[in-house]
């Protein structure tokens, strides 16, 4: 869209026609910001800012202390280098790791009490928090019935939860879904026995800084035996400038239960970078079952590389009973930079895990991001499939582990990892780690990496087409694998969203 | 930038031991090579190019000892028609080698280099071993130009008849071996290089190879016989315009190996292939290191890498493929397979795409598992016993990278080779 952007306005022609024009080009969408009145905590890290944190969600003590022990550690580490990244040294001590809008000072008793700016901003984004409005709950879903589909929303604003929906229908099926800072209030036991140990506090340089300053995130518990009555999401939005978003998300899934995931994210588009370093952590007990699905749509920078998101992400699953499942499927297209491996640990017998990946990177755009399958069950087995897609001067590197313990009898494994290269300045990598150490595991691994067919695109051109919307059908049939197994109100919004990611990178 | 104190240490051990040869053309260059080794340190356990093995042993300042095997029956290559050049424990010997003399080749030994400050090679000596240094290190190379004792400068000029045969032989059980070949294949030239042989108790061989415009150069090579050697061996290549490449190893036993391939195309429509076979028992280590750089257009690369493993034996893979920018219609393929033959054995793998060219074919493949039970089941119900289907299975798992030598005669002396392997295990 750079074109479009620079070309200059005829007289007449008002303000409103041009930015009508410009949506429907595509570009970045929610790159507006809201403009509300917010309050700091001062910039930098520092032990009393982890308090501060701490403070500021009502924690007990020894999440202040589990905090602190964090801190400590993340001293001592040092920011990884070995993904294919390369991006400005980020000034931790230049950052804000608390900013939450002055209205949620005093917490909103319900989503009526919310300041309708945050409401605002989540409707603007096609997430509806009042309950009788939400239908679908995601944008790019007008077909679908109304009835029957409910997602229930946790919308998190910079460093706070602003509110929860459905939660009160949620209860009825004992399904406890809030935001983690309700959560350490109100059940600590269950924060406390799982909290970290999925991911330990000393795991990595950006999941130790997450346990220091997480401010908010989401909790989910699924008692045994319950199948989840909704999709539960969590919508997360960046507002605030030179702030670092860190949230923590806890899923548990009990024995044979079940719940679908969704997680979406939108920033304002800003000329500096930004930093979101996440934590997920999933517990699957005996039987359970979760999806885990992620539209990642950060602001990537403008097609100069200028601006975006940083997005260091730890998301990691652990199959602790026999039988359980676990699938992570993302659809990643934006931010300046991606680093992020959800993985899973196949512990129980006979566990499954599976990954779906889509990541796009465009103009300057960087995706080091692929996923861990860590068999140690018998009979486990474990299913990857990740297509990268490069345009523009993009790198998109795909990294994962497949490893078949000893004890991981007849483990399985199948890893396709296929790039599509768009353009001749652009990168695509593929560096995937293969340990077997047993005889009956049976692990398989392709890779390709190919430019857009020119016979399809011709196709496609002879068939009325333009040379952007041939590619994005192209593109979108490369993807299909992972696209079929999204959710349905994500795979519409994930289908739209290549092609828009893809706007401006033909010819 | 100072290494971490460990790293300093170790390689100073390491190198203490060792004297740098002085005098003549090749001193420069090693000068160079020690200064690359010491600024950038031996490889130790936690460097993520050695994930998979080990550099313990070949870091200590005296070689571990290597029991030797007594030569019963007949070596691998031994009745071909070739050109004998003999190496025991690392050092030339002119009684057991042929005259070196073959028409359409120049052979000197690099021992020979102090005695003249010109030479040919000296434009050659640690190059590449210099360039491919980037973008990932390999500090046992460096190691090697600098203190490299013997070895062969070998000027391909025209066609010769017969294929030239390095043989190492071991014979000291603390042998400490550090052998440097140069070769040179220049325009339209062709040539076969052979090389078997146990060599030292440990062994540390680079060679360099620079492939002119239309040059064909066919390098097959076998590692065996010798159960408790240590070894790491680097081949660096670079690759002109039309010229072909082809190397082949085949592994058999040997407490530790790491082989290194460093190819670079540099070339239009050059070809370069790189396969290994590779057969292991018990306390066998064996890493195939392999980094392929496309730096011109329509060039082919392949690699073909397969490994048998038995009782505890751990196959590395570690395999790259780099395509630079504008090296378009690269067809890059690597396929890396295993075949465990039971569960205490291990396959590690790292088979990595780089790629920075929109209009290329590339694509990798990698398994693991056992012997498929159906294919042994339908060989059973055909009357074919246990024993015997299980070693035609493997044989025929081996026959994609062994199909990667050309010459009939060779390949067939391979297959012989591993078929014996199979027979003395069943």
């Amino acid at each position: 869209m750079a074109a479009l952007d620079q070309a200059p306005v005829k007289e007449g022609v008002d303000q409103e026609t041009v930015d009508a024009v410009r949506e429907v080009g595509g570009a970045y969408k929610y790159g507006w910001n809201t403009d509300i009145e917010m309050e700091y905590a001062p910039k930098g890290l520092t032990p009393d800012i982890v308090r501060l944190i701490s403070e500021k969600n009502e924690e007990p003590q020894w999440m202040t202390d589990w905090r602190l022990a964090a801190y400590d550690r993340w001293l001592q580490k040092e920011e990884p280098k070995w993904a294919m990244v390369d991006y400005p040294d980020i000034d931790f001590q230049d950052q804000y790791y608390y900013a939450r809008p002055k209205s949620m000072e005093v917490k909103p008793k319900s989503l009526d009490e919310v300041d309708p700016k945050l409401l605002a901003t989540y409707e603007k984004l096609g997430i509806p928090l009042k309950e009788q409005m939400i239908l679908a709950g995601v944008e790019g879903a007008d077909s679908i019935p109304a009835e029957g589909r409910k997602v229930a929303v946790d919308a998190v604003f910079d460093s706070v939860s602003v509110g929860t929906t459905f939660q009160a229908e949620l209860k009825k099926a004992g399904v406890i879904f809030c935001s983690i800072s309700d959560a350490i209030r109100e059940h600590p036991d269950l924060v406390r026995k799982y909290l970290g140990s999925v991911v330990p506090v000393s795991d990595n340089f950006y999941a130790t800084l997450n346990s220091a300053v997480f401010s908010d995130g989401s909790f989910v518990y699924v008692p045994p035996g319950v199948r989840c009555p909704m999709e539960l999401s969590t919508y997360f939005r960046i507002n605030a400038e030179n702030t670092g978003q860190f949230e923590r998300t806890l899923i548990i899934a009990d024995k044979g239960s079940y719940v679908s995931y969704l997680e979406g994210c939108t920033a304002p588009a800003r000329d500096i970078a930004q930093l979101h370093a996440a934590v997920v952590e999933i517990i699957v007990e005996e039987d359970a079952e979760v999806k885990y699905s992620t539209v990642q749509n950060w602001y990537p920078g403008d097609e100069n590389g200028k601006g975006g998101i940083y997005n260091f992400v730890t998301k990691r699953a652990d199959c602790r009973g026999d039988r359980a499942k676990v699938m992570w499927t993302q659809v990643e297209t934006g931010s300046a930079v991606t680093w992020k491996y959800p993985s899973c640990i196949l512990r129980g017998d006979d566990s499954q895990g599976e990954f779906y990946s889509i990541a796009i990177a465009n103009n300057y755009q960087q995706a080091d991001t692929g996923t861990k399958m860590i068999h140690l069950g018998k009979n486990t087995k474990s299913r990857i499939v990740s297509k990268g897609i490069s345009a523009g001067r993009a790198q998109n590197t795909y990294r994962g582990l497949v490893s078949m313990h000893p004890k991981a009898r007849n483990g399985r494994n199948y890893t396709q990892c296929d790039s599509l290269l768009i353009g001749d300045k652009c990168g695509a990598h593929t560096v995937p780690y293969i340990e077997v150490r047993n005889n009956s595991a049976r692990v398989e691994h392709e890779a390709t990496t190919s430019k857009v067919d020119d016979d399809q695109l011709f196709y496609c051109r002879s068939r009325g087409m333009d040379e952007e919307e041939a590619v994005a059908l192209v593109v979108n049939g490369f993807c299909k694998d992972v696209l079929q197994a999204l959710p349905m109100e994500f795979a519409m919004e994930a289908q739209q969203l290549v092609a828009i990611s893809l706007e401006g990178s033909v010819g | 930038m100072g290494l971490p104190e460990r790293k300093r240490t170790a390689t100073e051990a390491r190198l203490a031991g060792l004297t740098l040869p002085t005098g003549g053309w090749a001193e420069p260059a090693r000068r160079d090579a020690l200064s690359r080794v010491t600024a950038m340190g031996l490889p130790q356990r936690r460097d993520e190019y050695w994930k998979y093995t080990r550099p313990d042993s070949l870091l200590d300042p005296e070689p571990p000892r290597a029991a030797l095997l007594e030569q019963g029956g007949e070596l691998v290559f031994e009745s071909m028609d070739r050109l004998k050049i003999v190496f025991v424990d690392g050092v030339f010997d002119p009684e057991a080698s042929d005259a070196l003399e073959l028409e359409g080749v120049t052979i000197d030994r690099l021992a020979d280099a102090r005695d003249a400050d010109i030479h040919w090679a000296k434009d050659f000596y640690g190059v590449l071993e210099a360039r491919g240094q980037t973008p990932v290190e390999r500090p046992f190379a460096a190691m090697n130009t600098a203190f490299a004792t013997d070895g062969v400068i070998i000027h391909v000029t025209g066609k010769p008849s017969k294929p030239i045969s390095l043989i190492y032989i071991h014979r000291s059980e603390h042998s400490d071996a550090i052998l440097h070949h140069v070769v040179r294949v220049d325009r339209d030239a062709e040539a076969t290089i052979l090389e078997n042989g146990p060599a030292a108790a440990r062994f540390n061989k680079c060679m360099e190879i620079d492939i002119a415009d239309g040059g064909i150069l066919h390098h097959v090579r076998a590692q065996g016989r010798d159960h408790e050697r240590r070894a790491v061996t680097h081949v660096f290549a670079r690759l002109g315009r039309d010229s072909v490449f082809k190397s082949f190893t085949l592994s058999v036993n040997g407490v530790l190996t790491r082989n290194e391939c460093v190819i670079e195309l540099t070339g239009d429509d050059a070809i370069a292939h790189v396969a290994g076979a590779c057969v292991g028992d018990g306390d066998f280590h064996h890493d195939d290191t392999v980094f392929v750089t496309h730096d011109a257009v329509n060039c082919e690369s392949r690699q073909v890498f397969k490994k048998v493993l038995r009782n505890g034996a751990t196959g590395v893979f570690q395999g790259k493929i780099l395509v630079k920018e504008g090296a378009q219609k690269t067809d890059g393929y690597q396929i890396s397979q295993s075949l465990l033959l039971d569960e205490d054995s291990q396959f590690l793998a790292k088979p990595e795409l780089e790629i920075y060219a929109d209009d290329v074919a590339c694509s990798h493949g990698s398994t693991s598992g056992a012997i498929d039970e159906d294919a042994l089941f339908y060989l059973r119900s055909r009357g074919v016993p246990h024993g015997t289907a299980t070693d035609l299975l493997t044989l025929a798992f081996l026959a994609e990278a062994v199909q990667e030598v050309e010459d009939e005669a060779l390949a067939k002396d391979i297959i012989s080779r591993l078929e014996n392997w199979l027979a003395r295990r069943r």
